[in-house]
């Protein structure tokens, strides 16, 4: 569905690539994690995966990028801006302020899509709900705690319900029963709906938990891929300033396997 | 320098209770984690430690002070603020500036400024960065200069909102260093954060907060076990406690090394058994 073939990017003005040579395949309907160190690239794949590069972002770009086998830069806006949606970094970009209340900036995204106003209130609603913040749907945007805010900007994403979905670290300033939230809600969406989901992220153990496939990133290249148990229980992970989890920490003390435990449940069967 | 909230409330105008009726008493050099899901009222409540907020109702004290008989930028002498949000502080041409703003504005000598800027860049390893534009530098690095800026106050008392947000191993481990730097010159550190595994680490007290209300508190140990407590206000305990939990082992262990020994001794007494 996305393909890059030795994709390399460059923000407008640098000499270093962002992306470099970067090779990667994605099919309909897969979950997909992101990891790697500040700086390694995770936000600028996030764009190209979604077509903020090159549409959004200006600069040089090497290689070829593809969505549904057509050039991403020939591709037309509003046409692309329907099947893909991206949650930013920093939730404080994506509210608009254009709106007095939740529930208004949340519509704000969906009012160019042409919907009849009960599907609008339908999608609203469900956005609201999978992200637990109904009772704050009367509320100013910016009223809110740093979490709940981060919780808006992924609802009026949702709500757009795109074909694939791109999400840089939407978790960040979610407490855990939020992040389990999201996860969750993106795997039935994932299941259910066969929609795509790409998502960075530093909370290793909830990518073990929940991903099909797990891409590791520094300097800007592309450094492992594979199942997340694979990928994330590497040495490499240490080596690229990612980490590991601490049930593979632990067990690498205290176990001699070829492939340490990433999640809880890994790690209760290896240590038991 | 110690800190006491007596029977706080706070009212956002728009009508929110955030607080309800929080007492609590921090004394000096101890570093608390305060915990709790989204929208809880730790941000509200640190507020009012440096006077961005100020009670509906209660008192604070900081040290000897009333902060009420105080202006913030008295306040800002002994406690010392990293946001939630480092965009909400950042607002110098460079740096240098931004972390001299703080020292320079409480009046220090020019080289003292010098040497407190080049000392809290290097702890957080911008010190390569000291002429970039602070809008030039990612998220998580933007996190980092404010907290170099927060460092370079110097005050006895520092409120971090979130400081692990979006770090990776190596700004974890900068942020890590830094935390038992001051901690051991006997600084009052309060530290709110999701990250169960930093926090149960680092802190030495815990304090879990639910609707507005202080929900538990006590030493790390003793909080992270309370499973039901903790459940109760949506808190879930670190990797290495749900494990040994899981595996139906004792004790509460916070760091990989007590969980390595805690495992090898419960190992040892069931082969025996
Ligand atoms: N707008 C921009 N202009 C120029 N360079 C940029 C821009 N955004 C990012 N970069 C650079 O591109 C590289 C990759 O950055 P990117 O933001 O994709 O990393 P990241 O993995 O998302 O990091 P983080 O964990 O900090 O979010 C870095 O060297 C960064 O400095
Ligand atoms: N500026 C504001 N105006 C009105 N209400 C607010 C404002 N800021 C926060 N609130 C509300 O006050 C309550 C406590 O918010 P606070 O920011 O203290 O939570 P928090 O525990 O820091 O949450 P988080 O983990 O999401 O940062 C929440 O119900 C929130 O919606
Ligand atoms: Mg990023
Ligand atoms: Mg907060």
């Amino acid at each position: 569905m996305i393909e890059l073939k030795k994709f390399s990017y460059w923000y407008p003005g640098t000499e270093q690539s962002a992306l470099d040579r970067v090779s990667l395949s994605i099919a309909e309907g897969e979950f997909i994690g992101i990891v790697g160190a500040n700086g390694a690239g995770k936000s600028t794949l996030c764009y190209a995966l979604s077509g903020f590069v090159p549409h959004f972002y200006n600069g040089e770009t090497e290689g070829q990028h593809t969505f549904n086998g057509q050039d991403m830069a020939s591709l037309d806006l509003g046409q692309l801006a329907g099947q893909v949606g991206l949650v930013f970094q920093n939730p404080f970009n994506q509210i608009s302020g254009a709106r007095f209340t939740v529930r208004e900036e949340i519509a704000f995204g969906l009012e160019n899509l042409g919907l009849p106003q009960n599907e609008m209130r339908a999608r609203i609603d469900e956005a609201l709900e999978l992200v637990n913040i109904q009772d704050l749907a009367e509320r100013s945007p910016f009223s809110v705690s740093g979490g709940q805010q981060q919780r808006i900007a992924i609802a009026s994403i949702l709500a757009m319900q795109p074909r694939v979905l791109v999400l840089d670290e939407p978790t960040s300033q979610l407490d855990p029963d939020g992040t389990r939230d999201v996860f969750t809600a993106l795997s039935k969406l994932v299941s259910t709906r066969k929609i795509t989901v790409i998502l960075a992220e530093h909370k290793l153990e909830w990518l073990a938990t929940f991903c099909d496939r797990v891409v590791a990133l520094g300097g800007g290249k592309l450094r492992a891929e594979g199942s997340p148990q694979a990928v994330l229980s590497s040495e490499q992970m240490l080596r690229l300033g990612v980490g590991r989890t601490q049930y593979s920490e632990a067990a690498a003390r205290l176990l001699r396997t070829k492939q340490l435990p990433v999640t809880l449940e890994q790690a209760r069967k290896a240590l038991k | 320098m110690n800190l006491r909230v007596e029977g706080v409330s706070f009212r956002y105008p728009s009508g929110v209770l955030a607080l309800d009726g929080i007492d609590l008493a921090i004394p000096s050099g101890q570093l608390l984690a305060i915990l709790g899901e989204n929208g809880a009222g730790k941000t509200t409540l640190v507020k009012l430690f440096n006077g961005l907020l100020r009670p509906s109702q209660g008192k604070v004290y900081i040290g000897d002070w009333d902060s009420a008989e105080h202006t913030t930028a008295a306040l800002a002498r002994r406690v010392g603020f990293l946001f939630q949000n480092p965009d909400d502080q950042l607002f110098e041409r460079t740096l240098a500036r931004e972390v001299g703003y703080g020292p320079r504005n409480l009046g220090a000598s020019e080289a003292e400024v010098k040497r407190r800027v080049a000392r809290a860049l290097k702890l957080v390893g911008l010190h390569d960065m000291a002429d970039a534009h602070p809008y030039d530098l990612p998220q998580p690095q933007r996190k980092l200069l404010a907290l170099a800026a927060t460092i370079a106050m110097d005050t006895p008392i520092l409120v971090l909102d979130e400081p692990t947000i979006g770090q990776d191993e190596v700004g974890r481990g900068a942020i890590s260093r830094i935390l038992t730097d001051l901690h051991r010159m006997g600084r009052t550190l309060i530290m709110i954060s999701h990250d169960m595994d930093f926090c149960a680490e680092h802190a030495q007290r815990m304090l879990v907060m639910l609707n507005g209300k202080i929900h538990v508190e006590g030493t790390t140990e003793d909080v992270m076990g309370q499973t039901k407590k903790l459940d109760e206000a949506e808190v879930a305990p670190p990797q290495l406690v749900r494990l040994a939990q899981a595996l139906k082992m004792p004790g509460t262990p916070l760091t990989v090394d007590d969980f390595v020994d805690e495992y090898k001794q419960w190992r040892k007494k069931k082969k025996s058994k």
